[in-house]
């Protein structure tokens, strides 16, 4: 609630100056994008597994601009992500194979598909809207699943060919070019939608997520603000998906499994909500735990990250990085003062 | 006509032991408002006690039965009373994702016990096979099943409407915080429904072990049923969950017998229609 009293306590004329102030980049956000890109040079690191990370984090991030951002809780958010993902699958079957365009026609159809969602649930809440977004993400599961003809059902779709990058790098089998295509394309759009969250339509869906019926009252279109947040979150997903495909020149309907969906909440929810890192931290933990644990213990793997699960719930309430900044901010009081990018606390 | 017949009829038997299973999620649902996806793994266990019971000591079935009610009805006030209880004044989601995390761990914990394959379960000789009702062949565990399926439903809606726990319950239901202030023991109350909840689902499991198959990702394959169920039907309304436990079992049997091609695809777009029409449910109080 601070930012928003903090608001609504200055003048208009302040208003562009707080604006400014809180979309300015700190030290620390500057450090952890610096030390995703130096994993590269770490010795012996996963390529691979690093992509993934920065994919699931991306997809992560996206589910947070409507859960953290919004407050409405989605339990199918796959279903973005699969749209991205085939889109890029056809363009890539059918010759469109220039990534960059590719990913953002990805983006683009995600964008709608999420929009037309957006304003078919923008009236249910509760429950309700859990069993509707789970509902929309298994009729999509189901529909490519079982239209074998189009999308090669289990098997997923086949000869999907990606050109290589500006036509100079291509997608090696070590994961070099996957690496930093996935970074920089997770980057580029994390720095749109911090850009998005930080300006005025940001404070709106945070204002709407407090209390929609007052925002209503201060004449904010709380209503076309859901199928827009659903539309940016969307397109975020679909650009997941689509870098997925990309970078594994594959697409099977696992990318819109309900598991997929439930993973990526407990990705947000490892890392925490309402600031756009959690699901970079989260992907982080949760990916390099799973891998480690199914290395160790293929057969209950699943047993500990379910523990983890209920740890972190029980734990660590609002997620990690919340506790851990809580943890600074007490160290630091004076700390805690800064109009920083410190969003209020759900 | 008589394969139609047929056809409703086993989507029936279904349909009874949706109900079954998800009752006690919809009560607690209705009455905390938590969410408990874990009662998908109540399930799961009480289908596994009765397959000890009858495997290793050489109980009956039908004297397993009462055997799983008790175990998994204890079971489940061990753990609302270690875990849940901590959780009544959490959000949603929180709940979701604290009981979807019980789940994985409980599909652990039945491999690493009962190992990853399918149980075989031996019915007793006069509850296998056919038989012939008013010019139809029907299965006779089915018939078991409805016969089962319909006592619930009943005992459980004279127990809510005619005996002093049940009007507490629906006290709790309709306001805990006014139950509360009137000097309704809340927390007692909450637990024993949270019991017998928790044992008819363990009852379910047991009963659709012949039917559905009993393996460690059974919870991940009824836990989407048990969800739809409870909000289609309403929350707290036992007569919600038994119209959409059996109109779900009919849909899916049928869908499944008729438009193979579809799968569950009917099932869902039928849900979605379903929520955005009532959001809270069929029978659902719109508060």
């Amino acid at each position: 609630m601070s930012a928003l009293e903090r608001l609504t306590s200055d003048h208009a004329k302040a208003a562009t100056g707080y604006f400014a102030l809180l979309a300015r980049w700190n030290i620390w956000e500057v450090l952890f994008w610096l030390a995703l890109a130096g994993m590269y040079f770490v010795p012996n690191v996963d390529l691979v597994l690093m992509s993934q990370i920065f994919i699931w984090g991306l997809f992560a991030m996206s589910l947070d601009i409507l859960l953290g951002y919004r407050g409405i809780p989605s339990l199918g958010h796959a279903a973005f992500f699969g749209v991205g993902a085939y889109v890029a699958g056809y363009c890539g079957k059918f010759g469109w194979t220039e990534p960059i365009s590719a990913l953002v026609l990805a983006m683009a159809i995600a964008a709608i598909v999420g929009w037309l969602t957006g304003k078919l649930v923008q009236r249910v809440t509760g429950v309700g809207l859990l069993m509707v977004t789970l509902g929309l993400n298994l009729i999509l599961y189901d529909l490519v699943h079982r239209s074998t003809d189009l999308t090669g059902g289990d098997d997923g779709l086949q000869g999907v060919t990606i050109a290589p990058v500006f036509g100079l790098f291509r997608f090696d089998i070590f994961g070099r070019t996957a690496f930093w295509y996935a970074l920089i394309m997770a980057f580029l759009l994390f720095a749109v939608a911090r850009a998005v969250v930080k300006s005025p339509f940001g404070l709106a869906l945070l204002g709407a997520r407090e209390n929609p019926r007052r925002m209503i009252m201060l004449g904010a279109p709380v209503e076309g603000d859901v199928s827009r947040a659903f539309a940016l979150g969307a397109a975020l997903a679909g650009a997941a998906g689509a870098l997925l495909t990309q970078t594994t020149q594959f697409v099977s309907p696992n990318t819109l499994s309900f598991q997929r969906s439930a993973d990526v909440l407990v990705i947000l929810i490892i890392g925490g909500t309402g600031r756009l890192y959690g699901g970079f931290v989260g992907a982080l933990v949760f990916l390099i735990l799973r891998d480690w644990l199914a290395a160790i213990s293929p057969v209950y793997w699943y047993f500990w990250i379910g523990l983890l699960l209920v740890i972190v719930v029980s734990f660590f309430r609002k997620g990690l990085l919340p506790s851990v900044e809580a943890l600074i901010n007490r160290w630091k009081p004076s700390k805690a003062e800064e109009p920083s990018q410190r969003v209020p606390p759900a | 006509m008589s394969s139609i017949l047929t056809v409703l009829f086993n989507g029936i038997a279904y349909g009874f032991l949706l109900f079954i299973m998800s009752v006690g999620l919809s009560v607690t649902l209705g009455m905390m408002n938590f969410v408990n996806l874990a009662q998908a793994s109540f399930s799961m266990f009480g289908g596994y006690v009765m397959v000890t019971a009858m495997q290793s000591f050489g109980v009956p079935f039908l004297a397993s039965l009462p055997i799983v009610f008790i175990v998994i009805g204890a079971l489940s006030i061990v753990v609302e009373r270690l875990i849940f209880r901590h959780f009544y004044n959490t959000d949603d989601l929180t709940q979701v994702l604290l009981t979807i995390g019980l789940v994985f761990m409980s599909i652990a914990i039945a491999t690493y016990f009962w190992g990853g394959t399918y149980q075989r379960i031996d019915m007793p000789s006069w509850l296998t096979g056919q038989r012939a009702v008013l010019g139809l062949t029907l299965e006779t565990y089915r018939i078991f099943l409805i016969a089962i399926g319909a006592a619930m439903a009943i005992i459980l809606v004279l127990g809510l409407e005619r005996t002093q726990l049940g009007a507490m319950v629906r006290a709790c239901v309709d306001n805990r915080r006014v139950a509360g202030a009137c000097g309704l023991n809340t927390d007692l109350i909450f637990a024993l429904t949270f019991a017998i909840g928790g044992g008819l689902a363990g009852l379910g499991g047991a009963l659709s072990a012949n039917l559905l198959g009993l393996d460690p990702n059974f919870p991940l394959r009824y836990l989407v049923y048990l969800l739809i169920i409870v909000s289609v039907g309403g929350m707290g309304t036992i007569s919600g969950t038994l119209i959409a436990g059996l109109a779900l079992g009919i849909a899916d049997v049928m869908g499944k017998y008729y438009f193979p091609q579809f799968g569950g695809f009917v099932i869902y777009v039928l849900t979605v229609a379903c929520m955005l029409w009532r959001p809270h449910g069929l029978l659902g109080r719109q508060t």
